[in-house]
């Protein structure tokens, strides 16, 4: 699953707002197949992990109810242009990924 | 394995030991453990005690929820929640009317701004809850958001 997250930030200020889309399922484990009648496996992102020069600026623990291909966006202070983030998350079938991006 | 991990996670009662059953469940996770007695909790009672140990929130103007009146789409409800309480340490977002109300729950570190936004599902019409903690004590706000079509189990 590479480049399953998409980063845009803007600095303001010493404020930078982070903006991401990741590609997921975010699968509830609640729903069922149509045509087998099968409830399709949770699968989910649990943990996401935003770091700002290697330091953690958020964490996140997410449920089955955020939507597909979650969307985030927050803000922190003390970025400046040229500082590097670090987004990444893990779901519950130990499936991770994450991606660098550069304000 | 699932299921020897789920009983412990529904017996333990401390936090501590929900914490270290979750740990068992998924080893290469370095990060605090997720709280899966939270996220499983089936009320908003449940939910609250497994993530923060205490159901007792004190409802504030100091928290904003910006959601849609209605919602056409439940599976797909954006949600900001910001606040201007000092030093938020952590922002969590629940649907009441949610098979399980915890949808997410955001650390923030002191430079972070007491800000969030993302989109969750919504099985129903129910409240859209947010809860701050902020230097110990917990702080809560609602907003109800119609849903026309639901996002769960579809």
């Amino acid at each position: 699953m590479a480049n399953s997250i998409k980063i845009k930030t803007s600095v303001n200020g010493d404020v930078c707002n982070v903006k991401s889309l990741i590609k997921h399922v975010m699968e509830t484990g609640q729903r069922k197949d149509a045509k087998t009648g099968k409830v399709i496996p949770a699968k989910f992102i649990q943990e996401l992990v935003c770091t700002h020069n290697g330091k953690a600026v958020l964490n996140a623990n997410w449920g089955t109810a955020v939507s597909a291909n979650p969307y985030l966006s927050f803000e922190f202070r003390g970025a400046k242009a040229g500082d590097k983030l670090v987004l990444s998350w893990t779901d519950n079938t130990g499936e991770s990924d994450s991606a660098e991006h550069t304000v | 394995m699932k299921r020897r991990v789920f009983l412990k996670g529904t017996l333990a009662s401390s936090a501590v030991a929900v914490a270290v059953g979750a740990g068992l469940l998924n080893p290469r996770q370095v990060l605090a453990a997720w709280p899966k007695s939270a996220f499983e909790a089936k009320s908003m009672q449940e939910a609250l005690n497994g993530a923060f140990g205490s159901e007792l929130t004190e409802p504030t103007d100091a928290i904003q929820i910006k959601a849609p009146d209605i919602a056409e789409n439940g599976a797909v409800v954006p949600v900001t929640v910001s606040t201007n309480l000092s030093n938020p340490e952590s922002i969590s977002i629940l649907a009441d009317g949610n098979p399980t109300p915890l949808a997410a729950n955001f650390m923030l570190a002191a430079n972070t701004a007491g800000s969030v936004s993302t989109r969750i599902k919504m099985g129903k019409t129910s409240n859209v809850v947010a809860v701050i903690k902020s230097g110990g004590k917990l702080y809560s706000a609602r907003k109800e958001v119609k849903v026309t079509i639901g996002g769960c189990g579809g």
